[in-house]
């Protein structure tokens, strides 16, 4: 029944806050081998329609506000902070996340050190705890530049560091994946764990950023 | 040079080959001397799992370089640094670090 | 050090590039389709991302140019779908033309609960 409109539009879809609406447009070459691989996939007993919707929800559940809130516990927590550093997937296992695989490994930034990470083969990034990676961690720039020039990329992001600060990069090449520890900023000692969380961007979180200050503190 | 085994702190050399196939060791790093910073134990070797293939448990390194070392002394911070994951079979060992 | 030939292009820690684009998207529900299709397939056995990884370095750096990420994914996880074994490629052509037959939209092409 080609070019019936659907009887009803699948749960699923409209069910994501946040996607873009493709359900109406004409499909590209490469959406049409997504609809023939996934109904494969159906037919030949390896999925399910529910799986994969599940398989969606799961991952639009992942955030970085998950990677916020651990790093709100390490910042509070002297032992919480020395465990995620030792074994970050059992720090996450812990803190109540499910690392489903995730080899975590948190690095610290301090008054001297400053931690950035890339993976330059390819895209690798801890999806299980901070979601999917933004498009510029996937592209050329970003994955070339910063193991030659890290501070002049980090400065493109708006992030000027003292020649005093020892930058490490971090290349995500094999099985790892990282988390920067951004310092905590100042003016922050009377905050709750959550007031910290809200501090934590997804950017600092992978390094090319620090996290924000408090509203309305002046250094 | 012998097979690595290296323990932490040792200096380690990538080695500067280039097999036309699947590898997880970026060319920046390929002959390049490193220390390591700790080991990762056993993992299976994903340049068989990219195949398809049943793949030989292999160890797993961080190693950590000075920019100096990889780019040259006249690079953005010399003393900075990068840390990599590099597997056993890419390292040769240069000398331990620990006290004999 | 200088000799080594064969640079694979997806080995690109070093290379010039231009500034970063500090620009993100929200991600089409295909896409996150094709990302699920990933993580489902990944837990058979029978794909690993290890293969994903290495086919989407032998599809080259055009496809890196041209195709957006999930386009390349999802490519790469049709052959290494085949290559496992899962469908074979007559399965693919016969699927796809029964797709095509269907309609020129997500909402014509499919009416299963996940489309």
């Amino acid at each position: 029944m080609p070019h019936d409109p659907p009887e009803t539009e699948s749960p699923s879809h409209g069910a994501h806050v946040g996607h873009l609406d493709d359900f109406h447009t004409p499909l590209t070459y490469w959406q049409t081998l997504e609809i023939a691989v996934r109904e494969l996939l159906i037919e030949k007993g390896i999925t399910t329609g529910a799986e994969i919707a599940a398989a969606i929800d799961s991952m639009d559940r992942r955030s970085p506000a998950d990677g916020a809130r651990l790093i709100a516990k390490a910042w509070i927590d002297d032992r919480f902070r020395r465990k995620l550093l030792a074994d970050g997937s059992a720090a996450m296992t812990e803190f109540g996340l499910n690392p489903a695989g995730l080899r975590l490994l948190a690095v610290e930034n301090t008054p001297g050190i400053h931690n950035v990470i890339v993976c330059t083969l390819c895209s690798c990034y801890p999806r299980n705890l901070l979601g999917l990676p933004p498009d510029w961690y996937k592209e050329r720039a970003y994955r070339s530049r910063l193991v030659r020039t890290p501070r002049v990329v980090l400065a493109e992001f708006g992030l000027e560091l003292p020649a005093e600060t020892t930058v490490r990069v971090h290349d995500s090449t094999a099985d790892m994946r990282y988390i920067v520890i951004p310092q905590r900023p100042a003016g922050t000692t009377d905050m709750t764990e959550d007031e910290l969380a809200g501090l934590v961007t997804r950017d600092s979180m992978i390094g090319v950023s620090r996290a924000s200050s408090p509203r309305g503190f002046r250094e | 040079m012998t097979v690595a085994n290296p323990k932490p702190a040792d200096r380690v050399r990538v080695r500067a080959d280039s097999p036309p196939g699947h590898v997880r060791t970026p060319w920046y790093l390929r002959g390049k001397t490193g220390i390591v910073e700790r080991c990762l134990g056993p993992t299976l070797n994903p340049e068989q799992l990219a195949y398809g293939l049943p793949a030989n448990s292999v160890k797993l390194y961080r190693v950590r370089f000075t920019m100096a070392e990889i780019w040259g002394e006249y690079c953005e911070a010399p003393n900075d640094t990068l840390d990599a994951e590099v597997f056993s079979h890419w390292l040769e060992l240069e000398e331990t670090g620990r006290a004999s | 050090m200088s000799e080594f030939v064969g640079r694979q292009w997806h080995d690109m820690g070093g290379q010039d590039a231009g500034p970063v684009v500090n620009e993100d998207h929200d991600f089409a529900f295909w896409e996150k389709r094709v990302d699920a299709l990933m993580v489902i397939a990944s837990g058979t056995g029978r794909f690993s991302v290890d293969q994903l990884r290495r086919v989407l370095e032998d599809m080259g750096e055009s496809a890196f140019e041209t195709m957006s990420y999930y386009e390349r994914w999802i490519a790469a996880i049709n052959r290494v779908l085949i290559e496992s074994g899962i469908y074979t490629t007559e399965e693919l052509a016969r699927k796809l033309s029964d797709v095509r037959a269907r309609g020129t939209t997500y909402g014509d092409c499919c009416q299963s609960e996940t489309g």
